[in-house]
C-alpha cells in the first residue's frame, strides 16, 4: 500500500479553457437562434405531418407511374455511376499530385490540396446548376456534376491513403534503385487500394444519395418526378418517388459494404 | 573501449589507425564508412564511425535497442543522408552521387529488412520480379505478367534457391512470416547484388523459422561471395554468421574485432 492520496476525479479547468467552454456554448445558443429553432413549431409539426403522411399514403402504385419513375430511376443510376467511375479514374493521378512527399514538389501538393478543398466546398447541387448552364439541362450535367464532386472527395482521400500507407515496400524498393514512379506504382499505390477501394465505394453510395436529387435543378435522374409531384400536390406520387430513393440507396448501401468486405476483407 | 567489458581482438581487419584512417585490408573494399555520424534534429544517434568491409566479407552489427543500428544501415545506403562523414559504396561516394547515380549504385545492392516488406496483394513472383526494377525500370517489371522472359526465369531462379518457386503465384500476404522473409532474400538477390544489408533478418520469426532463414541467407550468399552486413540482436548469430563483428554502444563504435577472436560474454558489454 503506499500513502498516495488518490486524484480528483475531474480536473479544474483553467479560466482561458474555461473561457472557451463559455464561449462554446453562447455560439450554439446564437446558431440555434440563426436557424429559427422554435419549441412551439416542433409542437404543431406533428399534426401537419400526420396530415401529410395520410395524403402520401397509400403511394401511387399504378403500373404506367412505376414504369415512368422505374426508368428515371435506371437513369439516376446511370448518372450515379458513370459520374463516380469516371471521378475515381480521375482522382488517382489527382491524388498522386496531392500526396505530400511522394511525387510533386510540396508547393504543388498543397495548390492540388487546395483546388480540391474548393472542389469540396462547392455543394453538388451547385455544381450541378454550373453544369446545367455549360452544357445544357439533361443527366449529362448530372454526370458531370457527381464527377467533379467525386473528384473533390476521393483525390484528398486517395492522397491521405497514400501518405499513411506503409512506407515498407516502398523504401525496400527503392532500395533496389528503382525510380519514384516504379515505387509509386509497384509499392505505395498497392499499400493503399484497400483504402482505395473503400473510399471508392463509399463515394458510389455518395454519388447514388446525390444524384436523386440533382433533377430539382434540370440535372437529370428522378429528382424532377419528386419536385413535381410536390408541386402538384400528388403526394402519392412524391411518396412513391421517396420510397424508391429509399429502397434504391439503402441497397446500394448493402451491396456496396458487401463488395467492400468480398474484396478487401478485414483490410482497411 | 574502455567502458565495455570486451575481449581485445585477435585479428582485426579495417581497426582504424591512431589517425583516424581504416588500415586498408587486403582485399578489395566494398564498402567504407569514415567517420560517419547521424543525428535527428538536436539528438545525436552515433557519431564517428568508421569501418571498411572487404570483398566477400559477412559483418554483422550489433549494439543495444535505440543505438542506431538500423539507421547506420539507412546511411550506408544513401536512403537518409549522414549528418557527418561519408560512405563509398563499391568505390562510389553515395552523398556526392546524383539522382541516376544513386540508383544505379543502389541496383548493385540488396537489402531484406526486418519486416520482409513484401507488397501484399501482389504475387510472390512479382514481388521477386520487381527486384529487378533498379537495373530494368518501368511498367514491364511491374509485374510478372507484362515482364520479359528472361526476368521471370531470373525471379524463378531466385525462388527456387529460396524453395519457394512452387509458390510463384501465391499472394505474397498468403505466406506465413518464414516463407515471407524467404521470399524477401530471393527479391534482394535476383539482381545479383555486390553487396547484401540485412537489418534483423529473423527479428520479426520465431527461433525455428528465424535459423532456417538465417541458414538459408547464408548458404547464398557465401556461394555467390557477396559481402553482408546485417545486423542482430541475436549474439550467436552475430558470432556464427559474421566473419567480424562491429558493435555500436553510446553513440560510438565501441567493438570491431573477428567473429573467431570473440565469445558470446565479450559481447554482452554491449547491452550494458
Amino acid at each position: 500500500m503506499t500513502d498516495f492520496a488518490a486524484p480528483a476525479r475531474l480536473e479544474r479547468p483553467s479560466a482561458i479553457a474555461f473561457l472557451g467552454y463559455a464561449a462554446g456554448i453562447v455560439i450554439i445558443v446564437w446558431c440555434f437562434a440563426g436557424a429559427g429553432f422554435s419549441l412551439e413549431k416542433m409542437a404543431t409539426a406533428p399534426p401537419r405531418f400526420a396530415d401529410f403522411i395520410d395524403r402520401a399514403f397509400p403511394p401511387n402504385l399504378e403500373p404506367d407511374t412505376l414504369v415512368r419513375l422505374g426508368w428515371k430511376m435506371v437513369e439516376t443510376l446511370q448518372i450515379a455511376l458513370a459520374g463516380a467511375v469516371l471521378g475515381v479514374i480521375l482522382s488517382v493521378p489527382i491524388a498522386l499530385l496531392a500526396a505530400r512527399g511522394l511525387i510533386a514538389a510540396p508547393w504543388i501538393s498543397q495548390v492540388i490540396r487546395t483546388i480540391l478543398g474548393f472542389i469540396r466546398a462547392v455543394p453538388d447541387i451547385a455544381w450541378a446548376l454550373v453544369f446545367v448552364v455549360a452544357v445544357g439541362l439533361g443527366p449529362f450535367a448530372g454526370m458531370l456534376a457527381i464527377m467533379v464532386d467525386t473528384i473533390g472527395f476521393c483525390g484528398r482521400f486517395f492522397a491521405d491513403d497514400m501518405e499513411a500507407a506503409d512506407k515498407g515496400p516502398a523504401e525496400s524498393l527503392t532500395a533496389t534503385g528503382a525510380r519514384k514512379t516504379d515505387v509509386v506504382v509497384c509499392a505505395t499505390i498497392p499499400a493503399a487500394t484497400p483504402a482505395f477501394i473503400s473510399t471508392s465505394l463509399y463515394a458510389l453510395e455518395k454519388a447514388v444519395r446525390s444524384s436523386t436529387i440533382l433533377g430539382l435543378v434540370g440535372a437529370g435522374g428522378i429528382g424532377i418526378e419528386l419536385k413535381v409531384g410536390f408541386d402538384l400536390f400528388d403526394y402519392p406520387t412524391a411518396m412513391t418517388v421517396i420510397l424508391m430513393i429509399a429502397v434504391v440507396v439503402i441497397g446500394i448501401e448493402y451491396l456496396s459494404g458487401w463488395a467492400r468486405t468480398k474484396i478487401i476483407g478485414d483490410e482497411r | 573501449m574502455s567502458d565495455l567489458d570486451l575481449k581485445e581482438p585477435v585479428a582485426r581487419q579495417a581497426q582504424p589507425d591512431a589517425a583516424g584512417a581504416p588500415v586498408a585490408p587486403v582485399s578489395p573494399v566494398d564498402a567504407e564508412a569514415l567517420g560517419v555520424g547521424k543525428s535527428f534534429g538536436e539528438t545525436p544517434i552515433f557519431s564517428d564511425v568508421s569501418f571498411r568491409l572487404a570483398r566477400g566479407e559477412a559483418v554483422a552489427l550489433v549494439g543495444a535497442n535505440g543505438t542506431g543500428k538500423s539507421t547506420l544501415l539507412r546511411c550506408l545506403m544513401g536512403l537518409i543522408p549522414v549528418t557527418s562523414g561519408s560512405v563509398r559504396l563499391l568505390r562510389q561516394d553515395v552523398a556526392a552521387a546524383r539522382t541516376a547515380e544513386l540508383r544505379a549504385l543502389r541496383a548493385r545492392i540488396g537489402l531484406v529488412s526486418q519486416r520482409h516488406n513484401l507488397v501484399p496483394r501482389l504475387s510472390v513472383l512479382s514481388n521477386v520480379v520487381q527486384g529487378l526494377l533498379g537495373r530494368h525500370p518501368g511498367p514491364r517489371h511491374w509485374s510478372h505478367v507484362v515482364a520479359p522472359g528472361a526476368s521471370r526465369d531470373a525471379a524463378m531462379a531466385a525462388l527456387r534457391k529460396v524453395g519457394l518457386e512452387e509458390f510463384a503465384l501465391r499472394r505474397a500476404d498468403r505466406l506465413s512470416g518464414g516463407q515471407s522473409q524467404r521470399v524477401a532474400i530471393a527479391r534482394a538477390i535476383v539482381g545479383g547484388p555486390e553487396l547484401l544489408f540485412a537489418d534483423e533478418p529473423c527479428a520479426s520469426l520465431d527461433p525455428a523459422a528465424g535459423e532456417d532463414v538465417m541458414e538459408l541467407f547464408f548458404r547464398l550468399v557465401r556461394d555467390e561471395a557477396v559481402t553482408v552486413v546485417f545486423t542482430s540482436h541475436n549474439i550467436d548469430h552475430a558470432l556464427k554468421y559474421g566473419d567480424r563483428v562491429l558493435g555500436l554502444a553510446h553513440g560510438r563504435l565501441q567493438l570491431d574485432a573477428t567473429a573467431a577472436s570473440l565469445a558470446a560474454s565479450d559481447l554482452r558489454g554491449l547491452y550494458d
